[in-house]
């Protein structure tokens, strides 16, 4: 059963052909080691993307100068909305090749907790490289670390509006610029410390004056702009940062400050050990995350490894619903069908998983607001987001060639977790792929 | 659901749908407590309601937001003589004319603090006297009005849109559906379904739920917003009383010009929707939309405004007593402001709501201020009933 457990509720889901974690020691193993997956599906970076979307933007002005114009400025549109459904085909790949699946879910996981919505501008189908680039190198080493690339990152920096703020005494402020205090509020709230702690709008005023400065240039790349930023210095919680010259680092150093706080430690303790173990996590097993979170600065591999070491980890009762790209992923993983991906043309990806993703609740990086997804079974569970599930369930048995006797496969999707009323209907099924699509569709499968 | 699903599963096992079983069908079950309709519409991100009812006699409102067009002078459309109306509300001039249109100014929830959208949007759903509500086990205050009308059942009440909504979540029957899903599955494959979600409540009572609404509605018309509003009109036509629905996009911390223009139409069209679909039952139907909290009274440095308190809440329907604005106006001087920023709140949303709900369903007051918004003082009647 702890294989099993690893890799359903830690990792991307049992495959046929790849043996599952042992248990917690394989899974640290496997994500202290090389990022296999990165490399063999790679996802554009986000350079490339913010020159292809400044260079769409003079296409589009230009657009209705000669047919060729309009014709150039189609092609590089379509080549960016073809970006945006492939960053979602290299997603599943990876999670349905991988033996590493609990990268991929932490993946998701800081994605989700560092959310940034699909948008204009700089976010124009440009979010899966931000993920790639900002979050997913940093998710096994200090929070500190992740934190500051996510926060000061262009994405980030754009989605809550930190480059059009500007310190009420700086240079461009007197000129008529204001202070935004977006970013600086979500920092304190969504970011690190949590709504409830113990922070006063005075906290979030300093620091929106601590954050002006930070900015992209046309290109999308992170600057630092003195113009914009707030001189002398701020005080957050208590304690005073910057000076003289207003500097990146003086950002840095409250981001370092505030990653390694009780309430962060607790907060995201509790926000991990929901996300992974089940929605309302047992106390004892979110203070020992906490508690080695505050004893080890924030080094996320050890409170992986908090998490990993609790029994309440390794309870067999499936206390979470699988968010759907984790339950399509381990479809695809489940049914081989991940291996045909790549073959996929773009429209196939949009008909077959992006829109699906839509109508599951979970659009492809578009989450409602910077808190990201929820995490409750119920906010998932509802009847038209089932409803969507089991028609794409059922979508993707009737693809498969040849479909799979549903007696075997619900052995192979299901292991050791298949229930005598799911087994029952696999073989009771009036066909191959509504068998196929009731395994899939059953609790054992949709929780983890 | 728990009535309608026993009822379903029984059927299912004579063998019956209920489309074959007339008798059974929702409209033969006990009669309603009212025929009135209640519409909530929740602004997500927090509506500017300086910008939609601009108080431009206030001679402090252009000092603060000297960006901003404000008042007839710059296209908005006189109501009172002190208040105009976005010039995106326009298509809703002859309803306030006909006293289908009304506002509440300077109304806020309880909810203070750190201006969170988050919180703010779980305080307004929740009801509560401005505790954020924990997690695990919040209700909405729709879902705890509903065991006070006697006769509700899951289809009084639906959710409609993929939007979560607390507002409606709990105990209390109900029922959610996005116009846009269906679910297509051969009958023997949906009885093997509901055989393996058996001993699985949140999986058995969700399919259950949607086999039932696949079966049940057909295709909406419109798109967008716009199928949101011609679904809930569909439902409140049959057996829904309340329908419960999201609008986002209101958070407009820059350019809000654009913004606010687009949410008001988008509110526009809806309530027009809602009259044309409703027909004779739009006499007989009031919407209301509430949003989290107000904006700044000032205007940011980015052409916008940010998290404030004090907001406007907007009545429409046929059962509005309207073309008036209800609420004391705080005013826009500095020492009136709360916080030197917002708009002093001079009551709570909360009792326009109660108020409503005691004219279109009968609830009682008391029950209105500890069960289904506790601890609220409901204060003077506002009269917002015609």
């Amino acid at each position: 059963m702890i294989p099993t457990l690893a890799a359903i509720r830690f990792g991307t889901g049992l495959s046929p052909d790849l043996p599952s974690p042992t248990g917690a020691n394989a899974l640290l193993s496997r994500l202290g080691g090389a990022d296999e997956m990165r490399a063999a599906f790679p996802i554009e970076s986000w350079t490339a993307r913010a020159i292809a979307i400044r260079d769409h933007g003079r296409l589009r002005r230009a657009r209705r100068d000669s047919d060729a114009a309009n014709e150039a400025y189609r092609v590089a549109d379509r080549a960016l909305n073809d970006g945006y459904h492939h960053d979602l085909r290299q997603t599943l790949s990876r999670a349905a090749m991988t033996r590493d699946g609990m990268r991929e879910r932490l993946h998701w996981f800081w994605a989700g907790h560092f959310a940034v919505t699909e948008g204009r501008g700089a976010l124009r189908r440009n979010v899966g490289s931000y993920h790639d680039e900002a979050i997913r190198p940093y998710l096994t080493g200090d929070f500190a670390t992740l934190l500051t690339s996510a926060v000061t990152h262009p994405a980030m920096v754009s989605y809550l509006d930190q480059n059009k703020s500007m310190g009420p005494n700086s240079p461009r402020g007197r000129r008529g610029g204001g202070l935004n205090e977006n970013l600086a509020r979500e920092v304190l709230e969504l970011h690190t410390l949590g709504v409830g702690a113990d922070y006063t709008q005075t906290d979030v005023r300093e620091l929106a004056e601590l954050l002006t400065g930070l900015d992209f240039d046309k290109a999308g790349q992170a600057r630092f702009t003195p113009n914009m930023a707030e001189p002398g210095a701020e005080t957050v919680l208590g304690r005073s940062y910057g000076g003289d010259r207003p500097n990146r680092h003086d950002i840095t150093a409250v981001l370092r400050d505030l990653a390694v706080h009780p309430a962060t430690a607790r907060y995201l303790s509790g926000k991990l050990a929901a996300h992974f173990v089940a929605d309302v996590p047992p106390g004892d097993l979110v203070e020992a995350m906490a508690a080695t979170w505050l004893a080890t600065k924030g080094n996320l591999m050890a409170v992986y490894g908090a998490m990993l070491e609790h029994p309440a980890a390794w309870v067999p009762e499936l206390r979470k619903v699988r968010r759907p790209l984790d339950m399509m992923a381990a479809a695809l993983r489940a049914t081989g069908a991940g291996s045909a991906l790549p073959d996929q043309t773009t429209r196939q990806i949009r008909k077959r998983v992006t829109e699906p993703l839509t109508a599951m609740g979970q659009p492809w990086l578009r989450p409602a607001g910077p808190d990201g997804w929820p995490e409750e079974a119920e906010a998932w569970i509802t009847p038209q987001a089932l409803a969507a599930r089991l028609e794409w369930t059922m979508g993707l048995a009737g693809l498969l060639n040849p479909v799979p006797d549903p007696r075997a496969f619900v052995v192979q999707a299901l292991g050791p977790l298949a229930g005598p009323r799911t087994v029952f209907a696999a073989e009771a099924a009036e066909d191959r792929i509504a068998g196929i699509a009731l395994v899939l569709s059953s609790p054992e499968f949709q929780r983890r | 659901m728990p009535d309608d699903l026993s009822r379903r599963r029984m059927l299912s096992l004579l063998g019956c749908s209920a489309a074959a079983f007339p008798l059974a069908t929702p409209m033969a079950f006990a009669a309603l407590p009212s025929d009135n309709r209640l519409v909530v519409v929740i602004l997500r991100g927090a509506m500017d309601g300086m910008d939609a009812l601009q108080p431009y006699g206030d001679p402090d409102l252009e000092r603060m937001r000297p960006g901003f067009d404000i008042g007839p002078g710059a296209g908005a459309l006189d109501l009172t003589g002190f208040h105009a109306l976005h010039p995106a509300m326009a298509p809703l001039l002859p309803l306030w004319r006909d006293g289908h249109l009304g506002f509440a100014q300077a109304v806020s929830t309880p909810y203070r603090g750190n201006r969170s959208h988050f919180d703010a949007q779980d305080v307004l759903e929740a009801g509560t006297a401005g505790d954020v509500p924990p997690l695990a086990g919040r209700d909405g205050w729709l879902n705890r009005l509903l065991p006070l009308m006697p006769g509700a059942q899951g289809r009084t009440a639906f959710a409609v849109g993929r939007d979560e909504m607390l507002i409606l979540r709990g105990p209390a029957a109900h029922s959610s559906w996005a116009p846009d899903a269906r679910l297509d599955m051969a009958p023997a494959t949906a009885d093997l379904l509901l055989h393996i979600y058996q001993d699985d409540a949140l999986f058995r009572e969700t399919a259950t739920a949607a086999l039932g609404l696949a079966r049940a509605t057909g295709n909406t018309e419109g798109r967008g917003t716009d199928a949101l509003f011609a679904f809930a009109a569909a439902q409140l036509r049959q057996d829904a009383r309340i329908a419960a629905l999201s609008l986002g996009g209101w958070d407009s911390h820059r350019g809000q010009a654009r913004q606010v223009t687009r949410g008001l139409t988008a509110l526009s069209e809806g309530v027009l929707r809602l009259k044309a679909d409703l027909g004779p039952e739009w006499d007989r139907t009031m919407i209301v939309a509430v949003t989290e909290f107000g904006r700044t009274a000032f205007q940011n440095g980015t052409q916008g405004t940010d998290h404030g308190t004090g907001g406007t809440m907007i009545l429409a329907g046929g059962a509005l007593k309207g073309g008036q604005v209800w609420g004391d106006w705080p005013g826009l001087a500095e020492a009136q402001l709360l916080d030197r920023r917002d708009l002093m709140p001079t009551r709570d949303v909360r009792a326009y709501l109660a108020w409503a709900l005691h004219g279109l369903f009968g609830t009682d007051r008391s029950a209105l201020a500890s069960v289904v918004f506790p601890g609220l003082d409901l204060g003077p009647d506002p009269g917002v009933l015609a």
